[in-house]
């Protein structure tokens, strides 16, 4: 079956990691789980830069790391469940983390999902939305 | 000769084996969640599995970028908890069922499921939060498991079709596995969620319920369920519940309904439960 990676695009606010996504990221990925590692953890927060630099990732994936910038990161082939590792590293929860790639701040966020999460009505299509 | 006895679905929230480790269950946030697993622990103790095998996913926590296996079978004698950034989950290392499980995975095989054997496993909260919403906090796990590692993160994930064939695999090479077991099949993951992107936290509760509805009673035609049709319904996450549909498999033609659980949120999780029975007639038409 000759697979389809456009069928994606048309989902609002949303990267899907295809095994395309995951090529371009690797290097981005790998980094984020070296980050397991309790030493590599403060290696990193020690001098981010110098941690990022032993890596083979692109100068737009290191900047995206360096503020923190996951949507970014997503675009550039990063997955969230890697990324995750980041702020992790930081103590931070998904709901602080995730809260950053939405218009809202993080309570905001938080008042959201205890009052059932993001609706999905208007969310289905970028063209219903006409982002597309 | 082993036989599956029942087959649970469960979400496997992160957040919630972190309640459960700094003992927040009873917060007023996550009071009303842990409520609904009560039945589910009650239920446990009087039917614990000498066997489980857990169909769940890893999060990047032990299979980096360099291996991605689509379907995965721990078969080692235990298997460690990862670190998956916070440090290690505080709880009992997880026994596998070696003899079980190798006999799974060459069936499996033999039956053209190409699997990847894992003799080293570090298990993260995929199949940790499973294993404390459903026995607690004991010292030791009362049962062996064997991990079932499918990928979902990255698409294209196995079809709703494959899930269901593999889940009905799984049943056949039980059954003619010659030792008395009681076995049981997890499904876990899901139900709607999203954790990346503009759209992040979208919840879809009528589909998930609708889902549930359709796992249990119409499963041959949930199986063909596109990708796509979860990712823009469930959320980019919640493709996860093609797990389920593993579990579902392994029940036969048809179950009984013991229990049912809905909660929204857990963390940016809608959190759904089910304990399925494989129904007396499934039994007797299969006999
Ligand atoms: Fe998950």
């Amino acid at each position: 079956m000759k697979p389809d990676f456009e069928q994606f695009k048309d989902i609002p606010g949303t990267t899907i990691f295809t095994i395309e996504k995951a090529r371009e990221g690797f290097h981005l990925n790998q980094f984020c789980m070296s980050l397991r590692k309790a030493p590599n953890r403060e290696k990193f927060l020690a001098d981010e830069r110098a941690y990022l630099d032993e890596w083979d990732m692109t100068e737009d994936q290191k900047q995206a790391v360096l503020t923190r910038d996951f949507q970014k990161m997503l675009d550039n082939g990063g997955n969230v469940y890697f990324l995750a590792k980041i702020f992790a590293t930081e103590g931070l929860s998904y709901v602080q983390a995730v809260s950053t790639m939405t218009d809202m701040n993080v309570e905001q966020y938080q008042a959201m999902m205890l009052a059932g999460g993001r609706n999905i009505e208007g969310w289905r299509s970028k063209k219903e939305r006409g982002e597309a | 000769m082993a036989k599956i006895t029942a087959g649970v679905a469960t979400s496997h929230v992160p957040a919630v084996g972190a309640a459960v480790d700094m003992g927040r269950t009873q917060d007023p946030y996550w009071k009303p969640m842990f409520d609904g697993y009560e039945f589910s622990k009650t239920w446990m103790k009087s039917n614990t599995p000498d066997v489980a095998i857990v169909i769940y996913n890893d999060h990047a926590s032990y299979f980096g970028m360099e291996i991605m296996p689509t379907f995965a079978i721990g078969v080692a004698e235990s298997f460690e908890i990862c670190d998956e950034g916070y440090g290690p989950r505080p709880i009992p290392v997880v026994d596998g069922a070696p003899e079980l499980a190798t006999h799974l995975a060459a069936s499996l095989i033999l039956d053209d499921f190409d699997m990847t054997v894992l003799n080293v496993l570090e298990v993260d909260h995929g199949l940790t939060v499973p294993l404390s919403l459903m026995f607690g906090t004991p010292d030791k796990w009362p049962a062996k498991i064997i991990p079932v590692a499918v990928n979902v993160v990255m698409y294209p994930q196995p079809s709703g079709e494959r899930c269901f064939a593999i889940g009905k695999a799984i049943r056949r090479a039980v059954e003619q596995f010659d030792e008395d077991l009681d076995v049981q099949v997890w499904g876990t993951g899901g139900m709607s969620h999203q954790i990346q992107g503009a759209r992040a936290g979208l919840i879809n509760l009528p589909w998930d319920q609708q889902f549930m509805d359709d796992l249990i009673n119409q499963p041959e035609v949930l199986q063909y369920k596109p990708h796509l049709e979860y990712m823009i319904e469930a959320g980019s996450e919640g493709v996860e519940l093609i797990m389920w549909l593993i579990m579902r498999g392994a029940l036969g033609e048809n179950v009984d309904e013991v229990y049912r659980f809905n909660h929204v949120p857990g963390s940016n999780t809608s959190v759904g439960h089910l304990i399925l029975t494989p129904s007396a007639d499934t039994d007797k038409t299969e006999a």
